[in-house]
């Protein structure tokens, strides 16, 4: 009787179901608490002080916005490698507009209204430089891995003229109190964002039709024109909102080092995409979980922080080691999704 | 018995759990031309592979050239005479015509090094077998099929085959290359050789077969010889099903036409085009490969645009923009390539039915979940097909079914025009009949009705006017009530006729 209650509550919740069924959620959810375990085994009194998590919550927000983003675009079989470009010079145009229009000394007043355009300004710029991905994806046709290379280093271009190279700092104060403060002097204003952020991305891939076409489109393009669907209008509303998403990492960005540059983040764009690959989404298109990148995204600030407590381990190391990452999830899902396929065709074979 | 060159006797085979033969019996006489007829997933391929070594039979012997076996290898059913060609002809694309003829013998006398006049040798001695006139020296990657099938069966020639097997050898044929197919078969035969044919079409080797054995299900449940059969008792011992051979009857046609074309033309494809469909009618349009038939449909389903000429929809000019619009006049088209082109093969089922109608299953912004279900599921019970869930991956369906998929995707954006293009290409026989039956009853409703398709009987049988296309123009129009399927297959291909007019 028991049993049989839990199958309805695993048939009937879809999440539940799909965990019992996804072999890769449950290994990422292995891989985490083997990771916990681990830390809070070896560095108990580091691992279980709040302020290792909060640090860790106002930190994974910046490449997790990113990793959103990029994850929308592998969807639909392509890839976004400028999201940090995207994000930097987002936060530059901010920070220029709030120096400009709240230099040192501004009222409270001057400084809020000078917050709210620069913000809507960063959000604006993420979103045209997306749209213009997209545009180069879906018109001018450029694979995806070129098109967004080549805007990355035009977005940190034009971020580097504006800047001259040189931080911009000086910000006014309130930016920094509010988007990197805590919530009740508790939760960090960034994992808040990022929450928001997670749930309307979740929001859109389930609940919309956008949602089901963008996976469609990833598995079959060819079949997606052919079924209707607006590929091309598909594909710039996917790079608009990668670049929407990046530029939102800009701000957080900018509250967290109450500054910007032209180069903070540049090893944000690796990580964003072994996030998402590491989180079981197929390069090739078509396939993912947004539950699996969240997983990802901690996974990876765990390792992160829980490497921070060893002071003999460099930050030098830190590429080694998320390139190292990235080509072993890329085998392991490889050799897997291989014994798989062959496991399926070998079924074929025997119902002939 | 022993003048046999193969008997199989009492051969059974599981794998998993699963029994693909039981108690097959089956016996080949020199010089004999014999069909293996069955479905996908009869178990026509696992007693091949039985036969030629690959697989180990549970139970029964196989008794080639008198010799009995209980089990075989590879290397042992062909040093007994047994040759297959598969249906990829197992050859080396990058490697020339010599060098796939002669490099087995090389291998197997373990030579080390290249004698490139033994190798020419050996490859002109092959060819010579079926008169076979090649450039040697040529890649076979860029051979036609039909030339790549011959250097296979040159290739199993070479070794002393008693009986080659065949694995539907005519599919990719045109009927030129496959007269010629058969005089080299007729010419083993008078040599003597055994050949077994494996088809599921009965068309395709009809004339040729001396004796059929069909199987279904793992057993043989018919041996015959050819004048004991006819397409209705074929297909019944296929499928276990009896089928009607009726003709589509048309039903009242209003007087108003769905879909008009008046001398559409797109340059380089067809030219001056012209046919008028009624709601209710059921139209082929037919002609070989390149005749233009793939152009005009898509061109009428907005995928390329005319150069000239005129389409009218429900009596008013349109000129699509693209697929989209095409939609949006209420146009579905089932395409020639269900993988390519129709299916999603990773995604649900449900997903795969929804897509093309998904944005009218949205409510306030959202996608209205339980509406989404239902239609899924309304069009799995309405098309019957065979998933215990909406849910699973459409890969994981048979093509019969999938192809149900892709047709359920157009019905559920309710189109006034249904375009099928080859709408039973790889079909089971069982799942065809469903499928004319399903267009049958959508004429019957009043939905017009195109099937693209160059299998004659599908279209005499299912259409109630049939257009002939020949090099981009149309060239006949055809009553499928007076005439019949070979009048109609000597109109396609006689080119002589149509030549001999200028």
């Amino acid at each position: 009787m028991k049993g049989a209650a839990v199958q309805t509550l695993l048939s009937r919740s879809g999440s539940l179901r799909a965990l019992s069924r996804d072999t890769h959620l449950t290994r990422l959810l292995v891989m985490l608490a083997v990771l916990v375990g681990f830390f809070a085994i070896v560095k108990t009194e580091g691992f279980f002080n709040l302020l290792t998590w909060q640090s860790m919550a106002i930190q994974f927000p910046e490449f997790g916005l990113m990793a959103l983003g990029v994850m929308l675009t592998m969807i639909t079989a392509g890839i976004d490698l400028s999201v940090v470009g995207v994000a930097n010079m987002a936060a530059i145009g901010a920070a220029v507009v709030m120096l400009g229009m709240a230099p040192r000394g501004a009222d409270p007043a001057t400084a809020t209204g000078a917050i709210a355009v620069a913000i809507c300004l960063a959000l604006a710029t993420g979103a045209a430089a997306g749209a213009l991905n997209g545009f180069l994806v879906a018109k001018v046709r450029i694979p995806p891995i070129l098109a967004t290379l080549g805007t990355f280093e035009l977005f940190t271009g034009i971020a580097i003229l504006i800047t001259g190279g040189k931080p911009k700092s000086g910000l006014p104060a309130l930016y920094g109190e509010v988007f990197a403060g805590k919530l009740f002097g508790l939760i960090p204003v960034p994992l808040i964002v990022f929450a928001v952020a997670t749930v309307l991305i979740w929001l859109l891939m389930t609940r919309t039709a956008f949602g089901t076409k963008i996976y469609m489109l990833g598995t079959n393009a060819t079949a997606a024109r052919f079924s209707g669907l607006n590929t091309t209008s598909l594909l710039v509303r996917t790079y608009t909102l990668s670049g929407l998403y990046a530029s939102l990492a800009g701000l957080v960005m900018l509250a967290n080092y109450n500054s910007a540059k032209a180069d903070y983040g540049s090893t944000y764009t690796l990580l964003a995409v072994l996030i998402v690959v590491l989180g079981g989404v197929n390069p090739n298109g078509g396939n993912g979980r947004l539950l699996g990148v969240v997983l990802a995204i901690l996974i990876l600030q765990i390792l992160s922080s829980g490497l921070n407590m060893f002071p003999n381990i460099s930050n030098f190391y830190r590429p080694l080691i998320w390139g190292g990452v990235l080509l072993a999830v890329i085998t392991a899902n490889h050799l897997s999704g291989r014994r798989s396929s062959h496991r399926t065709s070998k079924g074929q074979g025997q119902t002939k | 018995m022993s003048e046999c060159v193969l008997a199989v006797r009492g051969v059974s085979k599981s794998f998993a759990g699963v029994q693909a033969l039981s108690d097959i019996n089956l016996e080949i006489r020199p010089g004999e031309i014999h069909c293996l007829a069955g479905e996908n997933g009869s178990g026509k391929s696992t007693l091949i592979k039985v036969i030629s070594g690959v697989h180990d039979p549970d139970e029964g012997t196989i008794e080639i050239g008198g010799v009995v076996h209980k089990r075989l290898t590879p290397v042992e059913a062909i040093a007994a005479g047994v040759q297959v060609i598969y249906q990829d002809f197992s050859v080396f694309p990058n490697l020339t015509v010599m060098e796939n003829l002669a490099l087995n013998t090389e291998l197997a006398s373990k030579r080390k090094l290249v004698n490139w006049r033994r190798f020419r040798r050996i490859a002109e001695e092959a060819v010579a077998k079926i008169d076979f006139s090649v450039d040697l020296d040529q890649l076979v990657g860029k051979l036609s099929v039909a030339d790549k099938q011959l250097v296979a069966i040159s290739r199993a020639l070479m070794s002393d085959a008693k009986l080659i097997i065949m694995d539907e050898p005519t599919t990719a044929l045109t009927k030129k290359e496959v007269d010629a197919l058969f005089r080299i078969i007729l010419d083993l035969k008078a040599r003597g050789i055994a050949i077994l044919f494996v088809s599921h079409k009965l068309e395709e080797v009809f004339e040729i077969s001396e004796r059929f054995t069909i199987i279904r299900n793992g057993r043989a449940v018919a041996t015959c010889l050819p004048e004991e059969l006819n397409r209705r008792t074929f297909t019944q011992y296929m499928t276990g099903r009896d089928f009607e051979d009726a003709h589509f009857q048309v039903g009242e046609l209003p007087p108003e036409p769905a879909l008009e074309a008046r001398a559409l033309t797109v340059t380089g494809a067809f030219s001056d085009v012209s046919f008028s469909l009624r709601p209710g009618e059921i139209l082929g349009i037919t002609g070989l490969l390149g005749s233009g038939r793939t152009e005009l449909a898509m061109t009428l389903f907005g995928a390329y645009r005319p150069d000239a000429g005129e389409l009218l929809v429900k009596g008013s000019p349109v000129r699509f923009s693209g697929i989209r619009a095409a939609i949006a006049g209420g146009i579905g088209y089932v395409p020639e390539d269900r993988l390519t082109e129709g299916l999603f093969l990773e995604r649900s089922i449900g997903d795969n039915i929804v897509i093309a109608q998904i944005d009218q299953l949205v409510t306030r912004g959202l996608l209205d979940r339980e509406r989404k279900t239902a239609s899924a599921a309304e069009w799995v019970r309405d098309l019957k097909i065979a998933t215990p869930d909406p849910e699973n991956a459409a890969n994981t369906l048979s093509g019969g079914n999938q192809q149900r998929i892709v047709l359920a995707k157009w019905l559920a954006t309710r189109p006034d025009v249904l375009i099928l293009n080859g709408p039973t290409v790889g079909v089971d026989i069982g799942s065809k009949h469903d499928i004319h039956e399903i267009l049958r009853e959508l004429a019957g409703s009043g939905m017009a009705v195109i099937i693209i398709s160059d299998d004659i009987p599908e279209v005499i049988q299912n259409c109630n006017r049939v257009l002939l296309m020949k090099a981009g123009r149309i060239t006949d129009e055809i009553d499928p009530g007076t005439v019949t399927e070979r009048q109609l297959a000597a109109l396609m291909t006689g080119e002589s006729d149509q030549e001999g007019k200028h």
